[in-house]
């Protein structure tokens, strides 16, 4: 191939320039930079369709960039017209479906990547991989014989075999029950910094991303509205979408006040920072439901409409006399019917707005 | 407040990017268009003489035999569909639903009706039933009747041929119903025989319902079939379009109105094509549910059992073991002067044409259906579409089709290398194996690429993103991966191509070089030549071949219960027809 | 393993002059013993390829100059007549051919040439009618044989052929008139061919049919016995013997326009017209020598007796054949 090689000087390890993707002419994602540092695992979260699985297919090689280029460290690997084919990136890729080869025993599946490699190579390479994952002796195993999130593990430990420059997951616990998924997530973002691999997580799902990801890049309509740390994505949403896709809350209408306060259908709300409004402005304010917390001396009154039980806590909604309404977590062992009367107040240390 | 961090933008850098390659063709795409443009050849030089102005003979066609011609198609069509329907879906249902002694055997036996070509199992009943037959003849002497005593039905009419059609053709639908109550979740029908339906109504509510797209999409295949066979209704004097276009063609010489006629005939085909793809796309829709549990089968009584005996015993009976065993007495009558060295010849001829035939024929295949899994675009796909086009049109028209580039090809060839070098290169391709191959490919190619494209669609996309991303290149990855995947669906291409060459007639006859004959052309030559007992060996060398694969066709599909696997296989399994003489 | 094949089968490009090349529509088993004894004789290969005549003439015009075959043999004049009129045969004068064949049975200018004939007479049930009653393929178009004949579908080249030849004597309108009577009269809707019509004569569902004698000929000397008997309760009437005479068709031959090895092919012609040739027609498939004085060896074709055949020129067949199609099909003759 003869890829032009282009000398960047302290170049990220992967950077997707002002990329533009179409699928049969329609423009799935366009004008999308960013970049991943050596080291780093970071997550494309967002809704199906948001254009996140077309990203990590143009990074893979899959697919083809109508604009812009993508680099891998300082090699050029995609620009319009020109892909350097997925087998010769070396990236290491896992899917939701395993996609671990049937015909083929766990060791022959790990030593897919590794060419030449005689028998004795073969069974070392493997046993290292396996004990990594955490499942030893498996080499003679086949695939149907190991339960789903064995099964990732293993998939996992074929893709790292090779050494990958990058590790590209696409929704890669999406198939496993909601318990094995936070264990199984966890214990790859140990596996990886362990190991040093840099990584993209693709996912639709916050406490995966938030749970592996020292970066997080959301997602909608192709564009990526933010990226941040799960940290911030969360308490200082830059956008409106990013705001109602992350975590929950409610927005109340409000007028801003001073610099850093806001008068809202919930009293008057105070920031520790001054907004970006003059005073006299629209806003929508975002409260979040551990924003609302229970006072039994509390300047709102509310009738709880709705209550969902969620274990060690309890989400209610509450309807404000003015008829608005906020949610707000209370711990489980304060327990109130449908229909009670309730105190609460705002403890919000910021204020997050957006301009209606 | 202070706006959140966007995405970090590296500087940009002006890279300067060689644009033109941009324009440069997809090799896989441009080799799977080339192909299929190539395979459809034919069928554009046959349909390009629809613009040829064809005046006075298409009104004589239109003020007599046209309307004769549509209504007899039309009512073909309706009599095989019923009749096929019937034996199909009946049979399929008891040897799935039902559990009676002597099930196990029916199951693969009613598949074997499939391996007679159309045109012998017409010839054999002819001989036997016909008023002159032996049995009208003993009938006669027994009861001292003569001509007009007594009632017998006439074979050779319209309503024999539909008996004849739908013997050989009712094993697809039962194939692709069969494969499809076999899919069947049985929670459905626990839950409606909870409900107080008993098996009939369970069936009729349903298995019937949840089975019709498949249903459909085998009764299409068996009416695509009808629609070109030409050997049975030549021989029983109906006419319809496929006699009119040879009619057409060479008795009133105008090949103009018989392209219109072949026009006329494809848009048939073409409501057809419509017809099953809509259904399979329903299929598709169907074969994402749960994997099935075992099925419930209901235990017959004596009773019951002795009707599902006749019910699945009457076609096997009529479709295969009957013609079947007079063809192997007549062989057996006749073996001694008309088995000899030559005969023997032939079946090499027959065997080594149709097995390179269905080898060279799963190579396009997957060269194609490959390519189109690499690349997915329009051109690809629709490249596909064009290449299998053929499928439905009779063997005398493609060969027709096959042998006027070839010709025109050959002697461009010869006159510029006349004018060139002053040599004469002569015929390069017409009048040789590999224009009767190429034939071959036309036809049949549709038949091997569906089943492999079926078998490439069952293996997940991510699998060969894996591999691809694992270092290894879309060729490796065919054969790592794909190939050892889906073993079944290419030894069904082999085999499907192989029993559908075996049987050709038309294109073999037209195209074949000097002193070159198969099986097929000589059981052909002696039957119309109203020898049939001589004629009965090749016969029933001819449906021997074509005997172990559709048993063993039936034993892989038994197997692969897990319907996803089997299905499309069997789909594609239901190809092998009867081909028209 | 292809390619071998090929090779082996191949059509001989660069032939010497040793070997013809032949497009036959006579089956292989109806002409390949003869090419044998050719072969046998002058040491000259014949290299065959079978199949119908439209296909192969089809093959013949599309191969065109270059086409390897030298000689196109077909069983009915009609398709001779189309051959030359596509330009695919050239004229051959010899005086061997133009000696032995008689001026009806060939064509003037040396097309194609007649090589057996073939009789298409009325055939009858032995006992269900007075063969005096018989006269004419005319009268059979009269009301007192309705329910009472069978014969085979227009789609069948004798049955063009035959109804070209009244053409050819009556005119267009009179032959269509006579065929709309003999579709009246049809005691069944056309099926099969001229052997299912013999038979179901035998058999009575008819008391006449419109055959070629060969068939009757193959029947009598069939291995089945059922078929023996059947033939056994037909006998031929051999119609128009006070006009024009029977109806006959020829197989015949014509040398190719290109043909790369003319001379040899010639030969060929010139041999299957040797009285070996004729006799082997006549006790092969029953077939009449086209060559007047050959001794009508078999005791079956002396037993059916002496005739008058129709001597227009054959050529007409071909001309007259699309008229011949359209009539039918306006008379309703399936």
């Amino acid at each position: 191939m003869d890829a032009e090689y282009i000398k960047v000087t302290l170049m990220p390890l992967l950077q997707v320039n002002v990329v533009e993707i179409r699928y049969k002419n329609t423009v799935v994602t366009s004008d999308l930079s960013f970049h991943v540092n050596e080291g780093e695992i970071v997550s494309l979260l967002g809704p199906s369709g948001c254009g996140k699985t077309s990203i990590l297919r143009a990074i893979a090689g899959f697919e083809p960039v109508r604009e812009g280029e993508i680099f891998l460290a300082d090699q050029l690997m995609s620009y319009p017209g020109y892909v350097v084919p997925p087998e010769q990136r070396r990236l290491g890729m896992v899917f939701q479906d395993y996609s671990l080869f049937p015909h083929m025993t766990i060791q022959k599946n790990i030593c897919f990547g590794l060419r030449g490699l005689s028998n004795r190579a073969q069974i070392r390479v493997t046993d290292e991989m396996l004990t990594m994952v955490g499942l030893p002796g498996y080499n003679k195993r086949y695939p149907h014989e190991l339960s789903g999130g064995q099964q990732q593990r293993v998939a996992l430990a074929r893709a790292l075999a090779v050494k990958p420059r990058l590790l590209l997951m696409d929704e890669p616990f999406s198939s496993l029950d909601v318990e094995l998924r936070a264990r199984l997530s966890f214990e790859v973002r140990e596996i990886l910094k362990e190991q040093k691999i840099t990584a993209i997580l693709v996912t639709h799902n916050q406490l995966e991303a938030f749970a592996m990801c020292d970066m997080v890049g959301v997602m909608n309509h192709g564009r990526i509205l933010q990226w941040d740390t799960p940290f911030n994505l969360y308490h200082e949403p830059a956008d409106r979408f990013v705001a109602t896709f992350i975590g929950q809350g409610v927005f109340l209408q409000g007028t801003v006040l001073t610099p850093d306060s806001v008068d809202t259908e919930a009293g008057v709300i105070q920031g520790d920072a001054p907004l970006e409004w003059p005073a006299g402005t629209s806003v929508d304010v975002l409260v979040r439901p551990d924003d609302v917390v229970p006072d039994e001396h509390g300047p709102l009154h509310g009738k709880i409409v709705n209550k969902v039980f969620k274990g060690e806590d309890v989400m209610y909604t509450l309807q404000l006399p003015n008829g608005a309404s906020v949610m707000s977590v209370f711990p489980s062992h304060e327990q109130y019917d449908i229909g009670a009367m309730i105190n609460v107040r705002i403890a919000a240390d910021h204020v997050v707005a957006f301009a209606r | 407040m202070e706006k959140a961090p966007l995405p970090n933008r590296p500087k940009h850098r002006p890279v300067r990017h060689p644009r033109w390659r941009r324009y440069l063709p997809n090799p896989w795409v441009a080799g799977t268009v080339a192909i299929a443009t190539l395979i459809a050849l034919p069928v554009i030089t046959v349909t390009s003489f629809i613009f040829v102005p064809a005046g006075e003979v298409w009104d004589h066609l239109v003020a007599t035999v046209l309307q004769d011609y549509i209504v007899n198609s039309l009512i073909l069509m309706v009599g095989v569909a019923a009749g096929t329907l019937i034996i199909g879906v009946s049979t399929a249902w008891l040897t799935t639903m039902c559990s009676f002694p002597g099930r196990r055997i029916f199951e693969w036996a009613l598949l074997l009706p499939m391996a007679f070509p159309a045109y012998i199992i017409a010839y054999t009943y002819t001989g036997l039933l016909d008023f002159a037959g032996p049995v009208q003849t003993a009938l006669r002497e027994w009861f001292a009747w003569s001509y007009g005593d007594y009632w017998f039905p006439e074979l050779r009419s319209i309503g024999g041929a539909i008996v004849m059609l739908s013997l050989v053709l009712y094993p697809y639908v039962y194939l692709l119903s069969r494969a499809a109550f076999l899919e069947q979740s049985s929670h459905a029908m626990d839950a409606s025989r909870m409900l107080g339906c008993g098996p009939w109504r369970s069936f009729l509510l349903i298995s019937l319902p949840s089975a019709r797209p498949a249903i459909i999409a085998g009764l299409s295949l068996a009416l695509m079939e009808t629609l070109a066979d030409y050997g049975t209704v030549q021989y029983f004097g109906v006419s319809n379009f496929t006699t009119g276009i040879f009619r057409t063609w060479f008795g009133l010489g105008d090949a103009a109105a018989a392209a219109q006629l072949s026009a006329l005939l494809m848009t048939f085909v073409f409501a057809l094509i419509v017809i099953e793809r809509w259904s399979r796309s329903r299929a598709r829709y169907h074969m994402t549910g749960q994997r099935s549990t075992p099925l419930p089968t209901y235990r017959l009584r004596i009773g019951k059992t002795c009707l599902a005996w006749l019910a699945c015993g009457l076609p096997l009976t009529l479709g295969f073991l009957l013609p079947g065993g007079l063809l192997v007495s007549w062989s057996m009558a006749t073996a001694a002067y008309v088995v000899d060295d030559r005969f023997w010849q032939l079946v090499f001829n027959s065997v080594t044409l149709a097995g390179s035939a269905a080898l060279f024929a799963l190579l396009l295949a997957l060269y194609m259906a490959y390519s189109k899994r690499l690349t997915g675009g329009m051109g690809t796909n629709s490249a596909v579409r064009l290449a299998a086009m053929g499928y439905a049109i009779p063997g005398t028209v493609i060969a027709v089709g096959v042998m006027l580039p070839f010709g025109w090809f050959d002697n461009t060839i010869d006159a510029w290398a006349r004018e060139t070098f002053g040599v004469s290169t002569g015929l390069l391709l017409s009048g040789t194996l590999f224009a009767v191959m190429f034939a071959y490919m036309v036809r049949f190619l549709a038949v091997s690429l569906q089943t492999v494209e079926a078998g490439l669609g069952k293996i997940r996309p991510s699998m060969d993103e894996t591999a691809r991303s694992l270092g290894h290149r879309p060729l490796e990855v065919l054969g790592r991966i794909h190939l050892p995947l889906m073993r079944g669906s290419v030894l069904t291409a082999i085999l499907l191509v192989f029993v559908d060459v075996m049987k050709e007639l038309p294109a073999t006859l037209i195209l074949r070089p000097f002193n070159f004959n198969t099986l097929a052309v000589r059981a052909y030559e002696l039957a119309t030549d109203e020898r049939l007992m001589d004629a009965s060996s090749a016969a029933v060398a001819i449906v021997a071949a074509g005997i172990l694969p559709v048993i063993l066709l039936s034993r892989s599909i038994t197997r692969s219960r897990s319907a996803l696997q089997g299905r499309t296989a069997i789909t594609e399994t239901a190809r092998m027809a009867a081909q028209p003489a | 393993m292809l390619l071998g094949v090929a090779l082996c089968v191949g059509p001989g490009q660069n032939a010497t002059a040793e070997e013809v090349n032949l497009y036959s529509a006579r089956k292989e088993e109806l002409i390949k013993p003869l090419l044998d004894k050719f072969t046998a004789k002058t040491g000259i290969k014949v290299n065959l390829v079978t199949g119908s005549a439209d296909a192969l003439l089809k093959r013949l015009e599309t191969e065109g100059k270059n086409t390897p075959a030298d000689m196109f043999i077909t069983t009915d004049a009609g398709r001779l007549h189309r051959a030359k009129a596509a330009g695919v045969l050239q004229a051959i004068s010899s005086p061997v051919l133009e000696k032995n064949i008689p001026a009806e049975f060939r064509d003037a200018k040396g097309y194609w040439f007649g090589l057996s004939l073939r009789a298409r007479p009325i055939m009858y049930a032995k006992g269900r009618l007075d063969p005096a009653e018989l006269s004419t393929y005319e009268a059979l178009a009269d009301a007192k044989w309705k329910g009472r004949i069978c014969v085979r579908s227009s789609e069948n080249i004798y049955n063009q052929s035959l109804v070209a030849s009244m053409i050819v004597a009556n005119g267009e309108e009179a032959t269509e008139k006579w065929a709309e009577g003999l579709v009246r009269n049809l005691a069944r809707p056309p099926r099969g061919g001229d052997e299912d019509q013999i038979k179901a004569a035998a058999a009575g569902q008819c008391d006449i049919a419109i055959a070629n004698t060969y068939y009757l000929g193959g029947m009598l000397h069939s291995r089945d016995p059922g078929e023996r008997a059947a033939a056994e309760k037909i006998a031929i009437f051999w119609p128009n013997q006070k006009d024009r005479g029977v109806h006959v068709n020829v197989s015949g031959a014509g040398v190719t326009r290109w043909a790369p090895h003319r001379d040899t092919a010639v030969k060929l012609l010139e041999f299957l017209i040797t009285d070996e040739a004729q006799e082997w027609y006549a006790q092969v498939n029953n077939e009449y020598p086209a060559k007047p004085g050959i001794p009508e060896s078999p005791a079956l074709i002396k037993a059916w007796g002496r005739f008058k055949a129709d001597t227009i020129s054959l050529s007409q067949l071909g001309e007259y054949n699309a008229a011949a199609v359209k009539l039918m099909d306006r008379a309703g003759w399936k």
